[in-house]
């Protein structure tokens, strides 16, 4: 029986596995729109702008570690994915946008809403398509999966133009995929495993650096082994938290710009740095020049294109961290470090990284660290980007696998409410709490509507200094304290949370977080929280651009920021 | 590091939009591409593309690599390091008189290239060799006047056996 375009996309869909698509209609997907109600076992999630609909399907994505799918109109429907797939891509997140095209009799007449989306998407998407025969769609369904969640996972955009939507032919759905040019490496190379093998056991202060890597290949237990057989200590890069408990004697925290001084210090002191899953961001690496002078480095990744992209590695072990690991802990010999181990303690006890004022005001370090009490660390963090994000990171203690949520490559302010909605409907019984600046949260705040209308209960929790904070921070640090454009007036959120149908309450004093979180915890629905913060509250610490990671201000440091203006 | 040119040779499918692919990379990650020529290759639905770019020998093994993270390509190789044959097309046009043709045409003899369209005032050459022999014939034939010149960029296999 011959079926149409659009029902072909739908089978192949639900061949995949997929459940739940995020996504807004118009124009140019309306023939697989009207094919849906044939279709009960995709649950269509209506968004309320397409930005949304990536960062949800982003969301779901991490939480489940299945690919996110979101769907959008061709033309403003499909750039407004953009960002969305942009940060997916940057954050090695499997996902799937489908968009609508215009007829393939119009395309490049610049038809109404036509525009060019794979053109547009190739730097930002593992790959993407333009099917114009629809007996390729399901073939090319099967392949954008296949690509978008082996290897290194990351976004596959399919562009169907409207009338292949609508044209029919015979349903076969392929069981295997020929790519030629698409190989994944994953399992290392045994020698390369020997010759890390063999600088581990020789290692005197070797620290790991523990990147999204171990968490894509959900490598929580070969990880923890691997640690724990050879006493490495464990530094994290943003997306690593979680990979390793944080409670651990041999976690470090977060390294970077606003890394704990522990991790910083440890990295920077080492002799041999071991890269797992991870690709020396700049915010995680601060001055390269500089970093880690007298360590040597192995370098463990999927990807062989990150293998001395930014740092030189010496042993470079090309393959999936699960695997490798696997292989690394029969050749590792048990390790003690007891001399590098108390000097990395004496740092811990010099820089306590939990360490909060005491004071009246409302504390974004305290509101976090009280989110993470009451929830005993078994809950899904999704955080925004700026301050709100690196107080999450820091603040709540990762103790167990897949925690956190966050978009640390592009950093798009407005993530953290579509994606904790996206997390949440892939992981229900999971407690979702959204760390919101009040800045980002303007940028996806029509998506409280999507949760009312789909009964998504996040909880979340908005930290409102009325400021862009950590552009302002950085105004304060690094431009005299000009604060230019960062000053915001703000509506009463918790009036446009009770507008959207979401109750809510306003918090003042310190002595109300706790019954805040209990009450938000406690109600069984989306609830929102409106912190009203102290205004200039910094991250501390901080790397200063440019300075190595050793080099980190505090307030107690104040030298380092010494002749900067 | 020091800045060379690398011979990079590329299997690619030939699809729509691998080109496109290719040439955002480059553009995208700040390589400098010098040249670039694509055509058929031995095996069907594949094309070979050779790309003269220039940097150190890491930034070409990063282009390599990111090369080869494209789907549609299927193999990457530099292959500067190796024996290669290299060669490149180009049509020159020049200017001539009646007094000037005779001389044109014995350079032409010399390095072995056509003359492949004679008109009153102008012929014009085609050369084919390695960028070495296009450039010192261009050099020559500068003399008289170019009016325009058209180039393949060049093209590269390894030498014997090999792959």
């Amino acid at each position: 029986m011959k079926k149409t375009g659009a029902q072909i996309l739908c089978e192949s869909l639900i061949n995949e596995g997929v459940e739940v698509i995020f996504g807004i209609l118009g124009g140019s997907v309306l023939p697989i729109y009207d094919t849906f109600p044939q279709y009960t076992k995709l649950r269509h999630i209506l968004v309320r702008h397409e930005q949304g609909a990536a960062h949800a399907a982003d969301g779901y994505a991490r939480a489940t570690h299945k690919a996110g799918v979101c769907i959008a109109t061709s033309g403003p429907g499909a750039t407004n994915l953009v960002t969305g797939i942009a940060c997916a891509y940057m954050d090695s997140a499997p996902m799937v946008a489908i968009t609508g095209q215009v007829a393939r009799s119009v395309i490049g007449r610049d038809a109404f809403q036509e525009m060019d989306i794979t053109g547009i998407t190739i730097p930002i998407t593992k790959h993407n398509y333009l099917v114009t025969d629809v007996t390729e769609l399901a073939k090319t369904v099967k392949e954008a999966f296949h690509i978008a969640q082996t290897g290194r996972p990351g976004p596959v955009l399919i562009d169907i133009p409207r009338d292949v939507q609508q044209e029919q032919t015979d349903f076969i759905y392929p069981d295997k995929v020929d790519l030629p040019g698409y190989r994944v490496i994953s399992r290392g190379h045994p020698s390369q495993i020997k010759k890390a093998a063999k600088l581990i056991n020789e290692a005197e202060q070797p620290v790991i650096i523990a990147g999204r890597g171990i968490i894509i290949s959900q490598a929580y237990d070969e990880f923890r082994e691997f640690a724990e057989k050879a006493q490495l200590p464990v530094a994290h890069t943003l997306l690593g938290l979680g990979s390793f408990p944080g409670d651990h004697i041999l976690d470090l925290g977060m390294m970077g710009m606003h890394g704990t001084p522990c991790a910083n210090l440890a990295v920077q002191n080492a002799d041999l740095l071991i890269a797992v899953g991870m690709r020396f961001d700049d915010r995680a690496t601060a001055n390269t020049e500089e970093f880690a002078p007298n360590a040597r480095v192995i370098h463990i990744d999927i990807d062989p294109a990150e293998i001395g992209k930014n740092i030189p590695a010496e042993v470079p072990v090309v393959g999936d961290t699960k695997s490798v690991l696997t292989a690394l802990n029969e050749e590792v010999k048990k390790g003690e470090h007891v001399d590098w181990l108390s000097q990395i303690e004496q740092w811990r006890c010099e820089y306590p990284s939990l360490e909060i004022r005491e004071t009246d005001e409302v504390l974004p370090q305290y509101i976090i660290n009280q989110i993470y009490e009451a929830t005993r660390g078994d809950a899904l963090i999704v955080t925004g980007v700026g301050q709100n994000q690196m107080w999450a990171a820091r603040y709540f203690v990762y103790t167990k696998p897949d925690s956190l949520i966050s978009a640390g490559g592009l950093g798009p302010m407005g993530f953290e409410l579509p994606a904790a909605m996206g997390a949440k409907i892939g992981r229900p019984e999971k407690v979702v709490w959204c760390i919101a600046g009040d800045g980002g949260f303007q940028m996806t705040i029509q998506e409280l509507a999507t949760i009312t209308q789909e009964d998504i209960a996040v909880k979340i929790a908005i930290m409102n200094n009325g400021y862009l904070g950590m552009v302002r921070q950085w105004q304060e640090l690094f431009y005299g304290r000009r604060y230019v454009g960062t000053k915001l007036w703000n509506p009463d959120f918790v009036k446009i949370g009770e507008a959207y149908g979401i109750p809510g309450i306003k918090v003042k004093r310190r002595e109300e977080v706790i019954p805040a979180i209990q009450k938000a915890m406690e109600y069984p629905g989306a609830f929102l929280v409106d912190f009203l913060i102290e205004p200039e509250e910094n991250i501390y610490p901080i790397v200063p651009p440019g300075e190595c990671l050793a080099r980190f201000f505090q307030p107690s440091k104040p030298e380092v920021l010494e002749g900067r203006f | 590091m020091t800045d060379t040119r690398h011979t990079l040779v590329a299997l690619v499918e030939d699809k729509p939009g691998v080109l496109n692919r290719v040439a955002s990379l480059f553009r995208r990650r700040s390589f400098n591409i010098q040249s670039l020529a694509v055509g058929g290759s031995e095996h069907s639905g594949l094309s070979r593309m050779t790309i003269v770019a220039v940097g150190d020998s890491a930034q070409i093994e990063q282009v390599r690599k990111q090369l080869e993270k494209l789907i549609n390509v299927v193999k990457v190789s530099d292959i500067t390091e190796e024996g290669m044959v290299t060669r490149e097309l180009a049509l020159i046009k020049v200017k001539t008189t009646a007094s000037t043709r005779s001389e044109i045409m014995q350079i032409v003899g010399v390095f072995r290239a056509n003359i492949v369209d004679v008109a009153p005032g102008s012929l014009t050459v085609e050369v084919t060799g390695d960028e070495d022999k296009v450039n010192s014939l261009l050099r020559l034939l500068r003399d008289f006047g170019i009016k325009e010149i058209s180039r393949t960029g060049r093209i590269a296999l390894t030498r014997g056996s090999s792959s």
